[in-house]
């Protein structure tokens, strides 16, 4: 078996005032998995990869990151260097006056030059096919746009696992479809959280479910469903 | 959209193409001299000198106008009241008000230096692209604190103005209309409040995203300014006539 990059035991974290908690939550993500994780709003997903990028201190648990134990917040900072983290607002992530220096920002502090800073930022944006993008200003960026180029200020830091906190909220079919492919076209371990079932079961090879401030194996069943759209009475395909 | 997105910025003058370092100092050192300025003869010469700044910057004379015409609506409310506030030699008498030489000269002096200095801040800092003026200003060794700020204000206005936007549109569509009672100040303030709140919890995610991307308090830019001949050119005419200036305005008066 590889090593497991992400490591959560016995994670346990309640909000003041707010009754979605975690609850002994425990999961890893092995070196090249693909994990899907699943979950209904307010389940508490975006509180735990808060709690593994370091960013809330869980109240119970451990979090372990590349075989070694977050004990502080010095031990953080060098493993968020490794992962890249996406967030669900683009317009959080994406905070420039120029889309090259969102994407250059993350390999500036990882204490590259600035001429190989340069290099990895069109690198990572041939990569989410945003090359020629350099100059456009990212507010004014479409929505899908925007969300690559936030892909793009991740990967240009040649992060060893991606996490990706619902990263379908607010895009069209055809930039979830993009996505998507882009994905599958990265071999690092990458955990997506979503409740957007279609995008999960295309991006990952292993699905869990979250429930209760808990982690079960989640199910794949073949089952069929009735649908419905333009032009259903023609014979076709899917 | 309501905010004007430095229309200046860009071009292909010999201004454009100045160092941006230069031209934050040289905005500095023409400045502030004409804003301190009492004498008239040296307002004028500042004005003619913004006028140059401005050809060589090749801004656009219609945008320039624009932008002139909006400062001097303020400066028309001075034209009001000046010439018939200040005791000095009448020109001129309606009823109790007195029309003098004194108030007329303080309003045209005010008039001169403040359209001398928006048009020199035009040409000087209008055509610094955003991008450009943090690590300009930063390595200039202005305070890390006020340079983020800048950059944090010019990338969230727009989003923040959305959101208002859209708050706005929301209130409308409950058949809210703004009146002069109760309700609408009150209405006003939640949405200001929650327009501040709302920053303050984006503020609090846009800190936790560079975070996680390795920020530790410091940007590293990729701005490289490479000064040349024609920049210290430029600077030493700026600061000649910054020079001048003060000698004109104060030096000769003894006011130094």
């Amino acid at each position: 078996m590889s090593h497991a990059v992400i490591e959560l035991s016995n994670i346990s974290y309640a909000f003041p005032d707010r009754d979605n908690t975690l609850d002994g939550l425990s999961f890893h993500l092995h070196e090249g998995e693909k994990l899907g994780l699943f979950g209904p709003n307010g389940a508490g997903k975006s509180t735990m990869l808060h709690i593994l990028m370091g960013l809330i201190t869980p109240d119970e648990g451990q979090v372990t990151l590349f075989g070694a134990p977050m004990t502080d917040a010095k031990a953080f900072e060098a493993a968020r260097l490794r992962i890249g983290f996406l967030f669900q607002h683009s317009d959080d992530q994406l905070f420039c006056p120029t889309v090259l220096d969102d994407v250059a920002f993350g390999p500036l502090n990882q204490g590259l030059s600035a001429e190989d800073a340069t290099e990895r930022a069109a690198e990572a944006l041939q990569t989410v096919g945003l090359a020629g993008f350099e100059d456009r200003i990212p507010h004014r960026l479409s929505g899908g746009e925007k969300k690559l180029a936030a892909l793009a200020t991740v990967l240009a830091m040649k992060p060893e696992v991606l996490v990706l906190d619902e990263p379908t909220t607010g895009l069209s079919p055809e930039a979830k479809a993009r996505l998507a492919e882009i994905l599958k076209g990265l071999n690092m371990a990458r955990l997506v959280v979503s409740h957007d079932m279609d995008f999960l079961s295309d991006t990952a090879d292993r699905l869990l479910a979250m429930r209760d401030g808990k982690i079960r194996p989640g199910e794949l069943k073949p089952h069929s469903h009735t649908h419905v759209h333009e032009e259903g009475d023609m014979p076709h395909e899917h | 959209m309501a905010f004007s997105d430095s229309p200046f910025a860009t071009g292909d003058s010999f201004m454009h193409r100045t160092d941006p370092r230069v031209r934050l100092v040289c905005g500095l050192a023409v400045t502030v001299p004409a804003a301190l300025l009492t004498d008239s003869q040296a307002a004028w010469l500042a004005l003619a000198f913004s006028l140059l700044l401005v050809k060589m910057a090749r801004l656009n004379l219609v945008r320039v106008l624009n932008r002139l015409a909006v400062v001097n609506v303020f400066i028309a409310f001075l034209w009001l009241f000046l010439p018939f506030s200040l005791p000095g030699y009448p020109l001129w008498s309606i009823g109790p008000l007195n029309l003098t030489q004194e108030g007329v000269d303080l309003a045209l002096l005010i008039t001169v230096k403040s359209n001398a200095i928006v048009l020199s801040l035009m040409a000087l800092l209008g055509t610094i692209p955003v991008q450009d003026l943090g690590p300009a200003l930063q390595q200039l060794k202005m305070p890390d604190k006020l340079c983020h700020i800048l950059l944090f204000t010019y990338r969230y206005i727009f989003v923040i103005h959305k959101e208002y936007v859209t708050m706005r549109q929301a209130m409308r569509a409950r058949g809210f209309r703004p009146r002069t009672n109760r309700h609408t100040y009150r209405s006003y303030a939640w949405l200001v409040g929650m327009l501040l709140v709302r920053s303050w919890d984006r503020a609090e995610r846009v800190g936790e995203a560079m975070r996680c991307r390795g920020f530790r308090g410091r940007f590293y830019s990729l701005a490289r300014f490479d000064a040349r001949t024609g920049d210290y050119a430029f600077l030493a005419l700026c600061l000649l006539f910054s020079a001048f200036v003060v000698y004109l305005g104060f030096i000769r008066k003894g006011a130094l």
